[in-house]
């Protein structure tokens, strides 16, 4: 096996992988070497949609061979776009089965059906309700939550017209879609339409297929990602910035450790009030245990950290490693990420895996079925779960490794902290930008994979570009991996920015990465960067911004979905790892280059961490010139007649 | 936000809640819960209160809930290591700091000390709010600077203000540093304070900074249209239309950074003379938020880059300073060198319109004695002839560029001008004569601005000063013969016998649907635009606010409607308004943007209208609203009928709301008006035969209710109540 230390930036899992290899245990990272990526499948030229093939379109060995036709005569282009944009489906059903769940139970706690979900952000809740068009005035909290969860569920189902909040887009972008007629018109039905038309027979045209594959995806964004994001901060607060810890030494020797993994919070905001319920306490203090320590893994942690600045033990490659330290008294998981191998490796150290999703079961995992209908209750038995196991530890490896970051940087709040409550705005971000002080604004985002150094590209990639000048927002597990590295600290700022950045970061008190959540929060970052659009002085879409989105370790069919919805809102986005339709030139260089036409931005892929920095830096100087902000920006002085061209509204 | 400039932001906050929140329950335990508290004479209560929340402070039980306010967004101090952003709470905690200070100084109107004491003036009143905040609105005044502190020595003090003066700001002073203040330095050197010279000691505490914010608050309110509550709109107003920033001289105390930081959320930003952080990004502000560490040589124009100001000064070549700073500047006898007129001697000032190649641009000549020539305390006659000549300048010109020289004069620093034609009264002080003002300079005033200010209709000017008695009085027999003629082409202008009208749009900044039409009889509702005002404007803009209007078909010649003044209105008000009539206040009458110097009323029992003026502090007029309230209502650019703002010569108009009755209507107006506008009031009652109708007047010494004053006009057989009814 390879040495740990080429397998991980992550000092913690570098001590488990050593662990494991000791004790010859099983985990993704040993996995990787024994087995290699089916290269015709991973490169898109593998079609298996009917029982003729499996075709493997395979490009031709030499020059003036007949390029591969499958069966039915399906070319290479057409697979890889077919097998594209069903990764595009798998994504966005992921994301918006998850939206809605949260709607659904935002329709019970309006009616009161769902003890311990309650609206907690009234505020966000009328503007949502605006944005839907739902009448608010003098109406009781419960009555408009109700509104808007039917409405927002409804949505699933809709069949014709336009999606609610794809109309919260820059009105050059809505027009965009519009032309292209890709403007979603219902969640389920471009996910339906999409597997339909990439059955055998049905769309045998490349970019037709795409185009689907771009409602599709935007239908996730714009749709059930936003869904889920809205309502579970009108459900559970809109975070704010907040302050914790990360990587597997936040568990706690003497506490049971009660770890919450997967993707959605309706479950983890439970377990934690639960888990600090003082009958639990007392519980676990009856066993021995010196309290309860509620910790997360994967996009769940991300949630219940934006909220209530719970520790995180890791992302997703570190599933594994936490219960490698045998510290790990229970773990729950939903949906999404979950590797089925923690299982069997649970049963090596006494972890209890418990599944709670009827979508999501598992072999050796103990299922006990959450629903909102009774919700505290299946939270406090899961809790008193881990706490029965508590006594029942081996040899506890707490790696010594944890680094403090804030995080809680959402729309709403970076809105505040650049103003006040009183003149919020994202004038200070963009000012910033058109002085140079921020060069651009990359969002990294996206999974961990194996097949590359766990976490060491994404904290190269994103130091690198913080030394040159740009302000980094992140999600999901890439956000975890930059957390551990303290470049999510307020105080490296001075150390790490060059001196414009750090004026910047030093004016409003933020480090220069900023943790924006998990992702289905990626929906935030359109919300962010529609407003950038609309605060003005960079161009009148999201194509026109130097922004620019960036996945260096995505492994996730979801990460194909972000990916697309975000190129379809204008952005242009940079993956590594592996392209996904590299077996097909055609397809490849339509979707790195050709859409760059319809949508004002591409995708791109560089798998290399130096010249994918390399690449962001191009693409967003790229737009500060077509901005004309290359250069030092001009002071222009007011007299009273250019005042009053001026707005004040 | 420097971490170091909002942990003393934040920490002076806190120890501006410790110390008002004490003060308040003294106060409270005191006087108890009931007890009116508020700032002289505004209806807009504890204005950044009321322009940020909409709560209205009235007695100090309303405290409590501000203070609540003020708690909920005052944040802990930043974390030493690890912490969350603070430019947003900063920003919080300086706009609890402005609520907690204006409750603080209300506090100090009851209970002392009297924020009134010696050179210091407390909050402004709505009436200086109004006539200097119209000075922002038109640009006359480009913003203001909020002076903290003192300088190292008065002449430094001097020095800056003066600078800041020349670029038509005020300066509104608070705070103070090593036990003095700019306005005591300042006053030491015997420099004219208040707010004829734009310089305005608020206070000695920097607490007293609220009355220049508050000041800001109710500009927004009144001229840019926010309503109480819309915090944005009044911010924003602010940011981009009022261009102020601070000055810091001195040490910047927590309690000084707190209100800085209040002020950054208005957009203004702080310069400071020590070398304190500085916050370079953009973005809360036009510019950089706080910059530091500027010599006092520099400080003014630094201060004016940072805010992003452009100020277009004609630099007149004067050995004194020139402003409108310096306009409402006195010359007491004491300080006066020489002097001219007021009845001492004759003096006169005459602009006359001469063909291109009769003047000689530049020229001026003092014919007869210099100042040199006369000792300290003379008089001399002064005869000022203009001669004026340019490709579209008009005889109806002249008296406007003649009325000009009131205004142009007094903006040079240690001269003294008021009166005008043949009445003019004018003085030298002797720091002028020192520093080698003569009266050539009188002339080179007048050259430099008419040109500078009316480059379209003046091309050429040349003066020429009489100071002999024989040469004034000769030419002063020409000037009035030409006066008398003036006015007679004047007053014989009607409504009827003039085809073009004016308009009017100069307050659709703030007042978008707003129109005034301006007739030969019916000027600008603001008093300062008459119709030959807009015409000269016209000629000097021709895209400018003020446009021709050929009035076209009458319709209804009682209500003065013209077909192309409805369509003029209708298409420049936004399409708001379709139809308007000149002589009803009751039936489509004209909007109100809210400079209005009178706003009239209907008064229902006594089947007649009140006129209450702007300077009227009266809380109660007889249609029982005060000025302010019913400025609220009235003004914006709606049409309310039943009311009307007007400009006050338009009371004796013979077209005063001529269609619902006219002069006669008038029942009730504030005995100081009545007394301003004596002659004017007599003369017309005199020709509509009626010389005791003045007398019938009712003011607020008979009542300040319609039930009051109805058994006066009752006594006196006030016509109005056997007219007809005025409510159709």
């Amino acid at each position: 096996m390879a040495d740990s230390g080429e397998r991980s930036a992550c000092e913690a899992t570098i001590e488990m992988l050593q662990k494991a290899c000791e004790e010859d245990q099983s985990t993704a990272f040993s996995r990787t070497e024994k087995m290699k990526p089916c290269t015709i499948g991973a490169s898109g030229i593998c079609c298996k949609n009917c029982a003729m093939g499996p075709c493997r379109l395979t490009p031709p060995k030499k020059e003036g061979d007949e390029p591969k036709r499958g069966i039915c005569g399906a070319t290479a282009e057409v697979v890889a776009a077919r097998n594209f944009v069903r990764m595009i489906a798998g994504g966005s059903s992921a994301h918006s089965d998850h939206g809605r769940a949260v709607a659904e139970t935002m329709i019970l706690a309006a009616r009161g059906e769902a003890e311990g979900y309650r609206v907690k952000d009234r505020i966000k809740l009328l503007e949502v309700a605006a944005d839907l068009s739902i009448e608010v005035a003098d109406r009781p909290v419960e009555e408009i939550a109700l509104d808007v969860g039917e409405k927002c569920l409804a949505m699933f189902g809709q069949q014709e017209g336009e999606l609610a909040f794809g109309w919260r887009a820059p009105e050059a972008r809505k027009e965009i879609w519009r032309k292209l007629g890709i403007f979603p018109r219902g969640i389920d039905r471009e996910v339906v339409e999409t597997m339909h038309r990439t059955s055998i027979g049905v769309d045998q045209e490349m970019e037709n297929i795409i185009l689907q594959g771009s409602r599709c995806a935007l239908a996730d964004g714009w749709g059930g990602s936003m869904i889920a994001t809205e309502l579970q901060d009108i459900l559970f607060g809109t975070p704010t910035a907040i302050k914790s810890k990360i990587n597997l030494g936040v568990l706690e020797e003497d506490q049971v450790n009660l770890i919450v993994h997967g993707h959605e919070p309706l479950l983890s905001e439970m377990i934690l009030l639960a888990a600090r319920s003082e009958k639990m306490i007392k519980k676990a203090e009856e066993k021995g245990a010196r309290g309860i320590n509620l910790a997360g893994i994967c996009c769940t942690a991300n949630e219940i950290l934006s909220r209530h600045g719970i520790p995180i033990a890791g992302n997703v490659l570190q599933q594994e490693m936490a219960i490698l330290t045998g510290a790990v008294d229970a773990m729950v998981v939903d949906v999404q990420c979950i590797y089925q191998a923690i299982g069997e490796l649970s049963q090596c150290y006494h972890t209890k895996i418990i599944t709670t999703s009827p979508k999501g079961r598992m072999p050796l995992a103990e299922h006990i079925e959450f629903h909102e209908s009774d919700a505290i209750a299946i939270a406090e038995r899961i809790v008193e779960t881990a706490i029965d196991n508590f006594p029942n530890r081996g040899k506890v490896d707490i790696p010594d490794v944890s680094s403090d970051f804030t995080g809680g940087y959402d729309h709403e709040y970076i809105n505040y902290m650049l103003g006040g409550r009183f003149r919020a705005s994202y004038r200070p971000l963009n000012d910033g930008i058109i002085d140079g002080r921020i060069r651009g604004v990359v969002g990294v985002v996206g999974c961990n994979n194996p097949r590359v150094p766990h976490d060491a590209i994404h904290v190269q990639v994103v130091s690198e570009l913080v030394a040159n000048g740009c302000l980094v927002v992140m999600t999901g597990c890439a956000a975890q991996a930059v957390a551990k590295t303290g470049l999510m600290k307020p105080e490296t700022a001075k150390d790490v920015c060059p001196q414009g950045l750090y004026e910047i970061c030093e004016a409003v008190g933020i480090p220069p990465v900023l943790h924006m959540g998990s992702c289905v929060d990626n929906s935030r970052i359109l919300i962010a960067l529609t407003e950038m659009v609309k605060e003005g002085g960079l161009g009148d879409d999201i194509s026109d911004l130097p922004a620019v989105g960036c996945a260096p370790e995505w492994m996730s069919e979801k990460a194909i979905s972000i990916g697309h919805y975000f190129v379809a809102s204008g952005a242009a986005v940079v993956f590594g790892v592996e392209w996904p339709t590299s077996g097909s030139q055609e397809c490849t260089d339509y979707l790195l280059e050709g859409i760059f036409e319809q949508y004002g931005n591409s995708w791109h892929y560089e798998p290399d961490p130096d010249k994918m920095v390399a690449k962001l830096l191009s693409l967003i100087d790229s737009k500060r010139d077509a901005l004309g902000i290359l250069g030092k920006r001009e002071r222009v002085l007011f007299d009273m007649a250019a005042r009053r061209e001026l707005s004040i509204d | 936000m420097s971490k170091i400039i909002a942990s003393a932001a934040i920490r002076g906050t806190h120890a501006i809640r410790e110390r008002v929140g004490k003060r308040l329950d003294e106060a409270l335990e005191k006087y108890g819960e009931k007890q009116e508290i508020s700032f002289p004479n505004t209806g807009y209560y504890l204005p950044i209160i009321f322009g940020m929340t909409g709560e209205k402070v009235e007695n100090l039980g309303d405290c409590p809930k501000v203070m609540a306010i003020a708690d909920d967004l005052i944040p802990p101090v930043p974390a030493e290591n690890l912490w969350t952003p603070y430019l947003g709470p900063t920003l919080d905690a300086g706009m609890a700091t402005l609520f907690m200070e204006e409750i603080e100084e209300a506090i100090k109107y009851l209970d002392g000390p009297n924020p009134v004491d010696g050179i210091w003036l407390g909050a402004a009143d709505d009436v200086i709010m109004r006539e200097r905040g119209v000075e922002f609105v038109d640009g006359s005044a480009p913003g203001f600077c909020a002076l903290a502190g003192s300088a190292p020595t008065p002449e430094i003090a001097e020095a800056v203000v003066k600078e800041l003066q020349e670029k038509n700001l005020y300066i509104w002073c608070s705070g103070n540093f090593n036990g003095t203040t700019v306005s005591e330095q300042l006053d030491s050197l015997g420099v004219q304070l208040g707010w004829e010279t734009r310089i305005v000691p608020y206070g000695r505490e920097i607490g007293s900074a609220v009355y220049s914010l508050g000041f800001a608050a109710r500009a927004a309110l009144s001229f840019g249209g926010a309503e109480p509550g819309d915090y944005r709109k009044v911010l924003l107003y602010n940011k981009n239309r009022i261009f102020a920033f601070v000055l810091a001289l001195g040490e910047v105390t927590d309690e000084w950074y707190a209100n800085a930081a209040g002020a950054i959320s208005y957009g203004f930003p702080t310069i400071a003379d020590t070398p304190i952080p500085e916050i370079l990004p953009t973005g809360v502000c036009t510019y950089e938020h706080v910059v530091s560490n500027i010599p006092h040589d520099e400080i003014v124009q630094k201060a004016i880059e940072v805010r992003g100001l452009k100020i277009m000064v004609d630099k007149v070549p004067i050995p004194m300073a020139y402003g409108p700073a310096f306009e409402g500047e006195r010359i007491r006898k004491d300080d006066m060198y020489c002097q001219f007129g007021g009845n001492i001697t004759p003096a006169f000032e005459f602009v006359q319109m001469k063909e291109m190649d009769e003047v000689e641009d530049g020229k001026i000549e003092v014919i007869g004695p210099e100042v040199d020539d006369i000792g300290e305390g003379d008089a001399l006659p002064l005869g000022i002839v203009v001669d004026v000549a340019g490709r579209k300048m008009q005889e109806d010109f002249e008296s406007i560029l003649e009325r000009q020289i009131h205004h142009l004069i007094n903006g040079a620093e240690g001269v003294w001008h008021m009166g005008q034609r043949d009445i003019v009264w004018t003085r030298i002080s002797k720091k002028a004569k020192e520093k080698g003002f003569k009266i050539r300079d009188y002339g080179t005033i007048l050259h430099t601005k008419l040109l500078g200010e009316f480059p379209s209709i003046v091309d050429k000017v040349q003066i020429t000063l009489y100071t002999t008695e024989e040469d004034c009085l000769q030419w002063q027999e020409k000037a009035r013969a030409k006066y008398k003629e003036r006015d007679e082409r004047t007053a014989g202008m009607t409504d009827e016998t003039t085809e073009i009208f004016y308009s009017c749009t100069l307050c659709q900044s703030f007042a978008p649907t707003h129109v005034c039409v301006v007739t030969p009889e019916r000027l600008g509702l603001c008093g300062a635009y008459n119709w030959l005002d807009c015409k000269a404007a016209y000629e000097i803009d021709p895209t400018g606010p003020n446009q021709p209007i050929p009035k076209g078909d009458t319709i209804d010649e009682r209500l003065g409607q013209w077909k192309n003044v409805n369509e003029f209105v209708y298409n420049n008000s936004g399409k708001a308004l379709d139809k308007f009539n000149a002589y009803s206040m009751m039936e489509d009458p004209m909007t109100s943007c809210g400079c209005f110097e009178c706003i009239v009323s209907f008064l229902p029992i006594c089947n007649g209208v009140m006129i209450v003026n702007r300077e009227f502090t009266g809380k109660e007029t007889p249609c029982g609203m005060s000025f302010s309230t019913l400025a609220g209502t009235v003004g914006g650019g709606n049409v309310t009928p039943g009311f009307v703002g007007i400009g006050k010569v338009y009371i004796t108009s013979k077209k005063f709301i001529s269609a619902d009755g006219g002069f006669h209507r008038i029942v009730w107006m504030p005995k100081a008006l009545k007394e301003t506008l004596t002659d004017e009031l007599a003369k017309r009652a005199e020709e509509l035969e009626t010389p005791d109708f003045v007398d019938k007047i009712a003011d607020e010494t008979v009542g300040v209710t319609e039930d009051e004053i109805l058994p006066f006009l009752t006594e006196k057989e006030h016509p109005a109540l056997t007219m007809d009814p005025m409510l159709q």
